[in-house]
C-alpha cells in the first residue's frame, strides 16, 4: 500500500482538501460534507498511515463501484508524484460533439419561406416530418423534429405493486376497519376494504450508439429523454447506451431541458459511433444491472440494427437470459420500416426468437407507435 | 477491550483493535474493512456496504453486534415497506379492548360520578404499552445496538428519504407520545446488492465500502474459522476450486464465501476427505445455483480438479 507523503510542505488539511478537489475534478461526487468527513476520518487513522488514509478516503469520497478505479488513480497521482504538478485530472473522454440539431441553417430563414402559406403549410410540414426517416433529414428539419419530441406520448406501463390501497371491494382491510372502530370509541362500524395497488412498471432503454446507428442516435436519445423526463406521475425509466461498452446515461439525461440533457449524455458516453459488440455489452448489462433486478419485470426496449461483429451465439444466449428476467422485450430496428426489409442479418435472426415485438424505429410516427406498445406492455 | 454494557457505544482506539475484536467472533476482515468499520464506530456514521451476494455484508453486522456485545436489530427491506413497518404502529385491537374494559368497569361501578375524564382515557389509549415498536424505533430505544438495514435497494425511494431523516438525527417523533431520541446512536449497517442506485443524499451520510470476494488465503482462513469441523485438506481444495470458478467469468452467479462454506460443510457431511470429480459433481448444488452454470462446471470439473 502506498505511503502518503506530502508533495510540498503544506498542512495536512490543505493536502487533503486539495486531494478532495482533485477527486471532484476526476468526477467523484465530492461535496463539502464529504470533505469534512474525509478530514475527520483521516484525522482518526492518522495521515502518516498511508493505507489508512487510502481506505478512509475511499470510504468517504466514493459511493459506487465505478468510483473506485477513479479514486485509485487520483490517490496515486496526488500522494505519490511529489515531483509531478497537479495533473490528477479526469481522463478526458474523447471530445464527442453531439450532432446538434439546431446548428446549420437557422429556423427563421426556413419558416420565413413558409410564411405565405400560413398555418396549413406548417401543419402539413409537421405531418410529413412525422413519416420521414430521421436519418435523411436536413439540419432545419431536424430542428423542427426536435421540438415535436416535446409532444411525443410518454408510455406509462403499470404493474401490480405490493402495496394495498383502499377500495370498495376486495379483501378486508383489518387495520383501517379497526382504526374506524377506534375513532368511534370501539363502536363497530362498517367494514373497510382494500386491494393491490398498481405502480409504474420499470422501462429500460438500451440504445445502440455504434457507427451504423449513428444517424439515429440523436433522435433515439431525444426519445429516451422525453420518456424519462419527470412529468405527471412517477416514472421509472433507465437508459443505457451500447457501443463497444455499456454506459448508464440515466443520470445524465435527468434534466428538464433536452439540449442540456443530450449534451450531458454526450459527455459521459465514451464510444459514440464506434464498433458494436452487442452480445458483450448485453452481457455486461445483465451481469451488472439486469439480473440483479433492474431488468426483472421490466419492459426492455433495445434500439439496434442488430449488426453484430462478434458471434451471434453470444448475442442469442444473452437475449435468452434477458427474456427470462424481463416482462417484455421489444426490439426496435430503424431499418425495419424501410421497403424491402427482411430480418436476415445474423444478429437479428439470432435475437428474433427472444423478442416479444420487433418494431420499426426510423421516424416520429414509428416512435409514437412504439410508445403505444410499451404503454400497453 | 471489553465493551461494558450501558455506556457509550464502544469506541475503539485503533484499526487493529477492531480487526481483532471481529476476528474473535470468527469474522476475518482485511485492512480495508477493518479501517472502515473503525471509522464508522468512531465517527458515528452509518456504514453502507455493497458487494456481490455472499461476500459477508450481513455477517459483518452480526459480527459487529457480537464484538460489541449488544443486540442486533435487523430490518429486512422489501418493496412497499413503509414507516409503519419500520418505525412503529399502534396495537389497535388491544386499544379497543382497553376501551371496552374501561366502559365495562364504568358501567359496573354504576354512578356517573365515576365517569372517567375523557382526556385521561385518551392518554391511557396512547400509552407506551400499546406501541408496537418496529426495528428502527426499537434500535433507538434500546440503543446501544447494531441496526442492520438489509438490502436497502429493495425498498422504494420514499422509504430511503424516511430513513435518511432518522439516520441524520437518530430521533423520531411520534405525535401522540413525543420525540424519542437514542441515548447513544446505534451502530448502523446498510447493505445493498445494487439492484438500483441509491440516492446521493443517503450515500453522503454513509461511509461506503465495496466488499470484494476474499483472496485464497483469507478465504481459507474464513472456512477454517467458520467451519472448523471440515478437514484442512478438504477445505483447501474447496477454496481453491471456488476461487477458480470465480475467475472463469462465464458463470451467471459465481459462488460467494457463503457458498464455499456450504459446499465445504456439505462435503464434510458426506464424509469425504478429498474432493474428487464424483463427489464434486454430486454436491455442486451447494455452490452453484443455476442450471446453466452447473452444466458448464460439470463439463470442466475433471480439468479443474486434474490441473
Amino acid at each position: 500500500m502506498p505511503t502518503a507523503t506530502a508533495p510540498t510542505p503544506t498542512s495536512p488539511e490543505e493536502l487533503l482538501l486539495g486531494f478532495a478537489r482533485a477527486a471532484r475534478a476526476a468526477g467523484l461526487p465530492v461535496t463539502a460534507d464529504r470533505e469534512t468527513a474525509l478530514l475527520e476520518a483521516v484525522a482518526l487513522v492518522g495521515i502518516d498511515d498511508g493505507a489508512g488514509t487510502y481506505w478512509a478516503g475511499r470510504a468517504t469520497l466514493c459511493s459506487a463501484p465505478d468510483h473506485l478505479e477513479r479514486y485509485d488513480r487520483v490517490f496515486a497521482a496526488w500522494f505519490h508524484a511529489a515531483a509531478r504538478p497537479r495533473t490528477a485530472g479526469p481522463p478526458t473522454p474523447a471530445p464527442v460533439p453531439m450532432a446538434s440539431l439546431a446548428d446549420g441553417e437557422t429556423l427563421d430563414t426556413d419558416t420565413g419561406t413558409d410564411d405565405p402559406r400560413g398555418m396549413h403549410a406548417v401543419a402539413s410540414r409537421a405531418d410529413i416530418l412525422r413519416h420521414r426517416d430521421v436519418a435523411t433529414l436536413t439540419a432545419s428539419e431536424k430542428a423542427d423534429l426536435a421540438t415535436m419530441f416535446g409532444s411525443l406520448p410518454q408510455p406509462r406501463p403499470l404493474r401490480r405493486s405490493a402495496r394495498r390501497t383502499p377500495w370498495r371491494r376486495g379483501e378486508i382491510d383489518a387495520h383501517r376497519t379497526l382504526r374506524r372502530h377506534l375513532e368511534l370509541w370501539g363502536e363497530p362500524a362498517g367494514l373497510e376494504w382494500r386491494r393491490r395497488d398498481s405502480a409504474p412498471r420499470r422501462v429500460v432503454l438500451l440504445v445502440d450508439v455504434s457507427g451504423s446507428m449513428a444517424p439515429y442516435a440523436d433522435a433515439l436519445l431525444r426519445l429516451a429523454h422525453r420518456w424519462s423526463v419527470r412529468g405527471r406521475g412517477r416514472r421509472d425509466v433507465h437508459v443505457f447506451t451500447m457501443g463497444t461498452r455499456l454506459t448508464d446515461v440515466t443520470r445524465a439525461l435527468d434534466r428538464p431541458d433536452p439540449e442540456q440533457a443530450l449534451a450531458a449524455a454526450g459527455d459521459v458516453v465514451p464510444d459514440w459511433s464506434g464498433g458494436t459488440r452487442l452480445g458483450e455489452t448485453l452481457k455486461a448489462f445483465l451481469d451488472q444491472w439486469g439480473r440483479r433486478g433492474l431488468a426483472r419485470g421490466a419492459v426492455v426496449v433495445v434500439f439496434s440494427d442488430g449488426w453484430e461483429r462478434g458471434g451471434a451465439e453470444l448475442l442469442a444466449e444473452q437475449m435468452a437470459r434477458l427474456r427470462a428476467v424481463a416482462h417484455r422485450v421489444v426490439w426496435v430496428n430503424p431499418h425495419k420500416g424501410k421497403p424491402g426489409y427482411l430480418p436476415v442479418q445474423q444478429g437479428i435472426v439470432a435475437v428474433l426468437p427472444y423478442c416479444d415485438d420487433l418494431l420499426a424505429g426510423h421516424s416520429y410516427a414509428t416512435f409514437e407507435a412504439l410508445a403505444e406498445v410499451v404503454d400497453r406492455a | 477491550m471489553e465493551p461494558s454494557s450501558g455506556e457509550v457505544a464502544w469506541s475503539p482506539t485503533s484499526v487493529a483493535e477492531v480487526a481483532e475484536a471481529l476476528g474473535r467472533t470468527g469474522y476475518l476482515t482485511d485492512d480495508a474493512l477493518a479501517t472502515v468499520a473503525f471509522l464508522a464506530l468512531r465517527l458515528g456514521r452509518p456504514l453502507l456496504l455493497e458487494g456481490e451476494p455472499g461476500t459477508g455484508k450481513t455477517t459483518l453486522a452480526e459480527a459487529l453486534a457480537e464484538a460489541l456485545d449488544v443486540p442486533l436489530v435487523r430490518m429486512q427491506c422489501y418493496e412497499g415497506i413503509d414507516a409503519s413497518q419500520a418505525l412503529y404502529d399502534w396495537d389497535f385491537p388491544r386499544q379497543i379492548l382497553h376501551l371496552r374494559a374501561l366502559e365495562t368497569v364504568a358501567r359496573a361501578a354504576g354512578g356517573d360520578d365515576q365517569a372517567a375524564d375523557p382526556t385521561d382515557v385518551e392518554k391511557s389509549l396512547y400509552d407506551e404499552r400499546f406501541l408496537l415498536a418496529r426495528p428502527v424505533l426499537r434500535s433507538l430505544r434500546e440503543s446501544p445496538v447494531v441496526l442492520l438495514v438489509d438490502e436497502i435497494d429493495r425498498a422504494d425511494d420514499e422509504f430511503e428519504a424516511f430513513l435518511l431523516e432518522v439516520l441524520s438525527t437518530y430521533q423520531v417523533s411520534i405525535p401522540e407520545l413525543g420525540t424519542i431520541r437514542a441515548a447513544t446512536p446505534p451502530v448502523v449497517v446498510l447493505t445493498s446488492n445494487r439492484t438500483r442506485e441509491l440516492h446521493d443524499a443517503l450515500k453522503r451520510r454513509c461511509l461506503y465500502h465495496w466488499i470484494d470476494h476474499p483472496g485464497l488465503e483469507r478465504e481459507l482462513a474464513i472456512v477454517r474459522s467458520r467451519a472448523p469441523e471440515v478437514p484442512a485438506a478438504l477445505a483447501a481444495q474447496v477454496v481453491r476450486m471456488t476461487q477458480e470458478l470465480r475467475t472463469r467469468g462465464d458463470l451467471l452467479k459465481p459462488p460467494g464465501v457463503a457458498e464455499t462454506l456450504d459446499w465445504a460443510r456439505a462435503l464434510d457431511a458426506l464424509g469425504s476427505v478429498d474432493l474428487d470429480v464424483e463427489t464434486a459433481a454430486a454436491t455442486l448444488g451447494a455452490a452453484i445455483k443455476y442450471h446453466d452454470d452447473a452444466e458448464r462446471v460439470r463439463a470442466s470439473l475433471a480439468r479443474i480438479l486434474g490441473g
